[in-house]
């Protein structure tokens, strides 16, 4: 299981701002080892956050996104308490779901 | 990475190898549901497009703004965002013209989102950097030219 998303969402006026730093090898599958042998490809594929059950930012991605995974959205409405729910699921079926509260 | 997760991780991988290799399971039947493959293979902006569901080319567009360095030094790390200021955006990717796969990353805006989405992307080598934004049927986009000094796709 990799390590916890970091989540910061902070409500300012009547926007939530979130970023997301996800821990997580996004190997592209372009990279070659030391034997010459491809790594294969091992990335997130979906994302998505929740504030209070609904959905604020969904993706999906490709192996272009970087090691460790940075997302930043905003959304309209959420106050400090409320909270925000990240899960992704890789090309290995893994999962990880983390939340946080607004701050 | 500790070395210990490393070495579960790619025993997990090993395990799924050897699955794929004696045909219990196809090579990538794991791709996560409503992960679009095929737009994810596409090799340029103008087959993305089409893949994403563009009957037309796409318009390029001044209410759309993409934020992308000009020269990046490291192109395993390259900050993009992009903000629509056009109403009922529903949609932004992130193309990269020269890498192995054009599409890195798609962003679906409920109502209620900002369409302004900042991400990290790899880029191999220096390329244009298309942001593409789906408005209503019809698709926008903004580019910009990114000179990379160390590629991100290779070793």
């Amino acid at each position: 299981m990799s390590d916890p998303m970091r989540i910061r969402a902070q409500a300012q006026g009547d926007k939530t701002t979130v970023r997301v730093l996800v821990s997580h090898e996004m190997e592209s599958g372009q990279r070659k080892d030391a034997a010459g042998k491809t790594v294969p490809a091992w990335f997130i594929q979906t994302i998505n956050a929740t504030w209070n059950g609904k959905t604020v930012m969904s993706a999906q991605w490709g192996t272009a996104v970087s090691k460790n995974p940075f997302v930043q959205f905003s959304f309209k409405g959420g106050k400090a308490g409320d909270k925000i729910v990240v899960s992704w699921v890789d090309n290995h079926g893994d999962k990880r779901s983390d939340e946080a509260v607004i701050a | 990475m500790e070395r210990r997760e490393f070495l579960t991780s790619s025993s997990g991988a090993t395990a799924l190898a050897l699955a794929a290799a004696s045909g219990l399971v196809p090579a990538y039947a794991q791709n996560a549901p409503g992960w679009n493959k095929v737009a994810f293979d596409s090799k340029s902006f103008a087959e993305a497009a089409k893949a994403l569901g563009a009957t037309s080319a796409p318009v390029e567009s001044k209410e759309l703004v993409l934020q992308a360095p000009e020269i990046a030094e490291n192109g395993s790390v390259v900050r993009v965002g992009a903000q629509s200021s056009m109403a009922n955006t529903t949609q932004i990717a992130f193309v990269v013209e020269k890498n192995p796969s054009a599409l890195a990353a798609l962003f679906d805006i409920p109502s209620g989102t900002d369409a302004n989405v900042s991400t990290n992307i790899k880029m191999g080598q220096s390329s244009n950097v298309y942001a593409l934004a789906k408005v209503g049927d019809k698709y926008f986009y903004a580019v910009k030219e990114v000179k990379v000094t160390l590629g991100g796709c290779g070793g």
